[in-house]
């Protein structure tokens, strides 16, 4: 059992993650604190992606010394670099995570420039009068 | 050629005057406008110049973005189905935007104009831009800029937007998480994320239980957007409070695009043998629409605001759309196309109506209506095409995506959707005849009394023209589409429904 988890520990990590986001976007009364959680959630799928892109023992995907003249001699071999393409997904999903935190946290400001908390109950509260 | 850019340019154009139109705003906000309108007319030549060339050539168009080969670039991958949503999106944020014009003067200060014109550009880029592609994470990209315009173009409303907005926010966000894992697993199981490229890869993997999962986060991550019950939470607040012209734009095209999307995924990429076939999603998906569908019924009944009621139609006419998946055979998946399309005309045109309300009369109570059919007889003619249209009168076009879709579930025989179809016609009939009724029918006891107070003599509406305009238009549109309802299944919808089923 315990072999389960620690071969696939990324995964186990990926979601214990994801659901401490969840938990705090669902169980908690601050906004911020759910925006926290919602941050937390994001973060999670992006380690997840990086986790899988990764290889032991692998480098960075640079093919060195394709300049020279033998350019067609030179041999890439897949297994000895890590794979390029879910880091490179993932910087978009950094950008579009960051935006939304932005766009939550304007948000936030205009709330509680309004209504003078960020406590869901007293928001909902304030809006029933 | 520059037909041949098309597929881009529907996409891009949009996108850049999105910017343009901001810099431009702190100049003149009177140019907006303009610049919105030459942008949104350019999007619908460019979307009938793609559904000329699909129809024309009678096979989808591959657009290479740089002219990068497929399985490595992002591809835009235009068939008969994309480009009948292209065409329909366009039209509709068309007549929205010039509607929106004058809507807007009572709902948002003036010095907020030109970033809300940029916001609605930028959501249609979104929506075009997701109906368009080809790929996967592309259409992660498309679908988040298509959100976070959503949300702060939905936090300009009244009083309680902002937080309806912050809500959409946590629901979306979680949506979008979720399709993005849906991706991920894919791209776990094949190493692609070309949608064509994926479809190819994926039957090897067909009994892997990863698959099953990534199937489950695509449906809940899209069912979240496009305010499929119970995921719909969000939706009823956001649309309400959004400004007018916001929710005929939000309310009719994004939840249809996101039902474009869960066909793309069940039909396109996941291959229907699997999809339907293998594992029960179908039925899953019929009992979430039938159980929805009563739901929204019945508390759309329950309210006495307008634009909430409609918004809680919208989670139904989702429903109508599953129904015609889940039935799984062709005539069900005809319906459901036919509906993606009839249900934005249908509910651009009771969307606009509210607003056209609400800009005359102030008021969105439907208790409140009483003789407004003396004032605003056009709106209110507007309204009952749309209403007769939704309830399924034979002549309107939501008449026969019904048709298809009952015809489907009996084919199916699934005889629990084909109840709930029928019962929630007969709901819908309550629910829009209520409406009408209180507009149209006057209480005795004014005919009797000398009394003159709350009795005003019948004139033309004040709604200015550019808001009466759009909202005939797209009345005729309904009309129109439920004539030729036949051309555009044997044209268009017949090839766009895969082979195999």
């Amino acid at each position: 059992m315990l072999e389960v988890i620690l071969s696939k520990y990324n995964y186990w990590i990926f979601s214990i993650l994801l659901v401490v986001g969840l938990y705090g976007m669902m169980a908690k009364n601050n906004l911020m604190k759910k925006l926290i959680g919602m941050n937390i959630f994001q973060w999670a799928i992006i380690l997840f992606f990086i986790s899988i892109g990764a290889k032991r023992g692998a480098t960075v995907p640079i093919i060195t010394g394709t300049h020279g003249h033998d350019t067609h001699t030179i041999v890439a071999r897949a297994a000895e670099y890590v794979n390029p393409l879910p880091h490179a997904l993932m910087l978009t999903a950094i950008v579009v995570g960051i935006a939304t935190t932005g766009i939550a946290l304007a948000l936030l400001v205009a709330i509680y420039k309004r209504y003078n908390t960020i406590e869901e109950d007293e928001i909902i509260e304030a809006l029933k009068k | 050629m520059i037909v041949e850019q098309f597929p881009v340019l529907i996409v891009v154009a949009p996108l850049i005057l999105a910017f343009i139109v901001n810099v431009v705003g702190l100049w003149n906000r009177r140019l907006c406008f303009y610049i919105v309108f030459i942008a949104l007319s350019a999007c619908l030549v460019f979307s009938l110049g793609i559904l000329n060339t699909v129809l024309t050539q009678g096979e989808p168009i591959h657009y290479r973005l740089g002219n990068w080969q497929p399985p490595w670039g992002i591809e835009y991958v235009i068939d008969h189905l994309n480009a009948l949503i292209l065409v329909s999106v366009a039209i509709i944020s068309l007549l929205v935007a010039v509607y929106a014009k004058r809507s807007l003067e009572q709902e948002i200060h003036e010095s907020k104009l030109p970033q809300f014109y940029t916001l609605f550009l930028l959501q249609v880029t979104g929506l075009l831009g997701i109906t368009a592609t080809g790929d996967m994470f592309n259409l992660y990209v498309l679908l988040e800029i298509a959100s976070f315009s959503a949300y702060a173009i939905i936090a300009m409303g009244e009083r309680g937007a902002d937080f309806a907005a912050f809500r959409y926010v946590l629901f979306g966000t979680i949506g979008a998480c979720a399709y993005l894992l849906g991706t991920g697993y894919l791209y776990i199981l094949t190493g692609s994320l070309n949608m064509v490229d994926v479809a190819h890869l994926l039957p090897q993997a067909f009994y892997s239980k990863a698959l099953l999962v990534g199937l489950a986060f695509f449906v809940v991550g899209v069912g979240i957007k496009m305010g499929m019950f119970p995921l719909h939470i969000w939706l009823p607040d956001a649309y309400t409070l959004a400004p007018s012209a916001v929710s005929a734009l939000l309310a009719p095209l994004f939840t249809k695009v996101g039902a474009y999307v869960i066909i793309r995924i069940m039909f396109t990429v996941f291959d229907p043998s699997f999809s339907l076939a293998l594992y029960p999603v179908a039925d899953i998906l019929g009992w979430i629409a039938a159980i929805g569908i009563l739901f929204a019924c019945i508390m759309a009944l329950a309210q006495s605001d307008l634009k909430r009621m409609l918004c809680y139609v919208i989670v139904a006419e989702m429903g109508y759309i599953l129904i015609g998946i889940a039935s799984a055979n062709r005539l069900g998946l005809t319906g459901a196309i036919l509906h993606i399309v009839n249900d934005m005309f249908m509910m651009a045109c009771l969307f606009t109506v509210a607003g056209a309300i609400f800009y005359q009369t102030g008021t969105r109570n439907i208790n409140q209506f009483r003789y407004l059919h003396r004032t605003m007889p056009i709106t209110l003619a507007v309204f009952v095409v749309g209403a007769l249209s939704v309830v399924g009168v034979p002549p309107l076009c939501g008449f026969f995506s019904k048709w298809y879709l009952i015809l489907g579930a009996i084919q199916a025989q699934k005889w629990v959707l084909l109840a709930v179809l029928l019962i929630s016609s007969l709901i819908y009939a309550i629910l829009f005849f209520r409406v009408i009724e209180c507009a149209y029918l006057e209480p005795r006891e004014a005919h009797n009394h000398a009394y003159d107070g709350g009795h005003p003599t019948p004139t033309l509406d004040r709604v200015p023209i550019s808001m009466l305009a759009p909202m005939v238009l797209i009345a005729a549109g309904i009309i129109l589409l439920g004539i030729f309802s036949g051309k555009i299944i044997v044209h268009i919808i017949e090839f766009a429904i895969p082979a195999t089923l």
